[in-house]
């Protein structure tokens, strides 16, 4: 670099013109006849605005949303409270209650433990889906929607029942849509 | 009673009703528009008498820009109780004594002036609409009204320079 | 039917009128308010509201309806008479002007001619200014009644704007005046009829006329007296329900009858331009619902220019607008006045 030369990072900079303006220049006219044809030209623009309940921006392939607990092809819940997506949460959302499963309930939990309680605090997740790679059972994951608006704090902890999916013998077509893009995986 | 007479009366006593609240009233700014009032109520004396151009202008530079100036004022003033001069008992009666002598000199001389057999053209003649008045204005009285206007001048130039000072 | 020696018949004619135009003026600010958000959402690559009816266009009452169910607040402060005269007469001043603009060529009922126009007076233009004029005690009774610096300001701006524009407006209306040589809404409208627009005659006249309704009328560039980043909301920031809505209100029929004054003043009224619609032999009241269409079309269309404006300019500074208003506007109102009254003295000889 030469002396004198100031360094700069783009040559786009413009010295601002200080000259007074002319009689015609001080009337404005001209520059806001300019300004009115760029606000027209956006009147006739086309609107990027989606229409929110009849229209819905599509998803990425990737995109982390609520999450969901999963039950195998029988209906079982897959969980098995071994608290390794409480671990891996960097936020501390997720809460849970281990129990031993009885004689007679084979036909609700997959394995001999199971959560009795799971709660997912949705104002303090940050989804980032670290809960769902913990998991060695496949029993968590994250699903194409977002947490709707609450009127209160309790509302945005979720529950067991708000976050289990639908049992697939039961309601097979809860448990597709709810499934989504996972049922490809 | 014709239509005339009754809207007569009606503004008439309007017109005397808002000058007596403009003394009275405590508020300055209501009193500015008590007068306003007035004034509306005199511009139709006007429209009464035939006279539009008159009525309109009375309205368009009394109330519409003196009035404003007259209101700024007082609003800025802020005037509340606190400010109100006291009352001098004295200063009561010398206004009074004052108004009364006016009103007498006033009475006398409309007594004894030439208007009594005279009647205000209600409704007819030209001489208040725009065309006669310019006509007039320009012809017959051409030289107070130029020198009016010069009058007038004088006082914006003294404003600015006034305004010029600092 | 003769009573009181008044022409019955006269009254309920006019009377029906006034009702009528008062309606309209009604309608078209409400549907302005709701041509605004639309236009400003457009201008801004948005849809505006669409939600209530179709297109939303039930977003008017939508809005009426809000502001009437409005807790009606009246400041304890406040001088209780003035702070509700004052949107009245705001509302009453913006609707005054509509009293002498020539709708349309008179209609026939019968054998009866009767003409779309309250009062052809003879100083129909004047009583305009006089109209507007007094429109400026509605903004400083109201900001004054308030009791509320800010409102105190901001009426006292309103008024110093509205009466510092004044001046101009009237100096380049003179050179129209001069042309017609009547002051009567009608014959000004004739005689564009006759002679072509006033526009064509008139440009700078117009263009000074237009920045002057701008600032009238207290529409962005020249929205002093709302200016919310100095003065919270401006003149009216105690009221609430219908009383400010009066004021929303007023001042959306004073944008939309200062459009047909400056129509009928420039553009011909009522005239459609390059055709003699009397030569087609239609029959009056048709030629009339026509010539009605076009004034609305035309002042509609000046509506659409000052939204235009105001989302696109910005707001001017407190001592630009009175520069602009008193050292270029009034000179140059002059200087078009003094050239146009010698050009008709030197055509007429």
């Amino acid at each position: 670099m030469e002396m004198g030369v100031k360094m700069q990072l783009t040559n786009k900079s413009k010295q601002v013109d200080r000259k007074p303006m002319t009689f015609l220049e001080s009337l404005y006219l001209w520059n806001i006849a300019k300004g009115m044809m760029i606000t027209l030209k956006h009147f006739f623009r086309k609107k990027p605005t989606i229409q929110y309940p009849e229209q819905e921006r599509p998803f990425s392939k990737v995109f982390r949303g609520l999450h969901i607990l999963n039950r195998d092809e029988e209906g079982r819940e897959r969980c098995t409270a071994c608290g390794l997506c409480a671990v891996a949460c960097p936020a501390e959302a997720i809460t849970m209650e281990a129990a031993e499963r009885e004689n007679g309930e084979e036909h609700l939990y997959r394995e001999e433990k199971y959560a009795a309680k799971y709660e997912i605090n949705m104002l303090r997740c940050i989804f980032c889906g670290y809960c769902e790679e913990a998991c060695p059972k496949d029993a968590i994951y994250l699903s194409q929607t977002f947490a709707p608006a609450n009127y209160g704090r309790t509302g945005f902890i979720y529950k067991k029942g708000d976050l289990l999916i639908p049992n697939p013998v039961e309601d097979p077509e809860g448990y597709k849509k709810a499934l989504g893009d996972k049922a490809t995986k | 009673m014709s239509v005339t007479q009754i809207l007569f009366w009606f503004l008439s006593i309007l017109a005397l009703f808002g000058a007596i609240m403009v003394v009275v009233s405590r508020n300055p700014v209501h009193s500015v528009l008590w007068l306003i009032m007035t004034f509306f109520a005199i511009s139709g004396h006007y429209i009464v008498l035939n006279a539009q151009f008159l009525a309109v202008v009375n309205i368009i530079v009394y109330a519409g820009a003196i009035m404003v100036l007259f209101l700024f004022v007082i609003m800025l003033m802020n005037l509340n109780k606190t400010a109100a001069p006291k009352r001098n008992r004295w200063l009561k009666l010398a206004g009074g004594i004052a108004g009364g002598c006016l009103m007498l000199v006033l009475v006398a001389a409309l007594r004894d002036s030439e208007l009594k057999g005279q009647f205000a053209q209600v409704n007819t003649g030209d001489i208040g609409l725009i065309k006669s008045l310019g006509k007039e204005l320009f012809t017959t009285y051409v030289i107070p009204f130029e020198l009016s206007s010069i009058l007038f001048l004088s006082a914006m130039v003294g404003a600015v320079v006034l305004g010029k000072k600092d | 039917m003769y009573l009181l020696a008044i022409d019955w018949f006269f009254i309920i004619e006019k009377l029906l009128l006034i009702v009528c135009i008062v309606t309209l003026s009604m309608v078209v600010a409400m549907y302005s308010t709701y041509g605004e958000r639309k236009v400003a959402g457009f201008f801004q690559d948005r849809l505006g509201p669409n939600r209530a009816g179709p297109f939303g266009l039930l977003q008017p009452l939508a809005d009426a309806g809000k502001l009437f169910f409005k807790e009606e607040i009246i400041p304890l402060a406040s001088s209780k008479f003035l702070f509700i005269l004052g949107p009245a007469l705001a509302m009453i001043t913006a609707l005054l002007t509509s009293a002498v603009i020539p709708w349309s060529t008179p209609l026939q009922i019968g054998d009866r001619v009767v003409p779309l126009q309250i009062a052809d007076i003879n100083v129909g233009i004047l009583f305009v200014f006089a109209a507007v004029s007094v429109g400026v005690y509605g903004i400083m009774i109201g900001g004054w009644a308030s009791n509320n610096k800010f409102s105190l300001l901001a009426g006292i701006r309103g008024a110093s704007q509205m009466v510092s524009y004044e001046l101009p407006m009237g100096l380049a209306l003179l050179g129209v005046l001069l042309f017609v040589g009547d002051l009567r809404m009608s014959s000004i409208v004739q005689s564009q009829i006759d002679n072509g627009w006033h526009v064509f005659y008139q440009p700078i006249g117009f263009i000074v006329f237009f920045v002057c309704a701008l600032a009238e009328c207290n529409r962005t560039p020249f929205d002093l007296p709302e200016a919310e980043s100095e003065l919270n909301f401006g003149y009216h920031q105690e009221y609430s329900s219908m009383k400010l809505g009066f004021y929303l209100f007023a001042e959306y029929i004073n944008m939309f009858i200062s459009c047909v004054v400056m129509t009928c003043l420039f553009f011909g009224g009522y005239d459609i331009p390059f055709v003699n619609e009397a030569e087609w032999g239609l029959h009056p009241n048709l030629l009339a619902l026509i010539g009605f269409a076009v004034i609305m079309g035309k002042s509609l269309f000046f509506v659409f220019v000052f939204m235009w404006i105001r989302w696109t300019v910005p707001r001017f500074r407190f001592d630009q607008l009175m520069n602009l208003g008193w050292k270029k506007l009034i000179p140059l109102a002059l200087v078009n006045m003094v050239i146009s009254a010698a050009l008709i003295l030197w055509l007429k000889k």
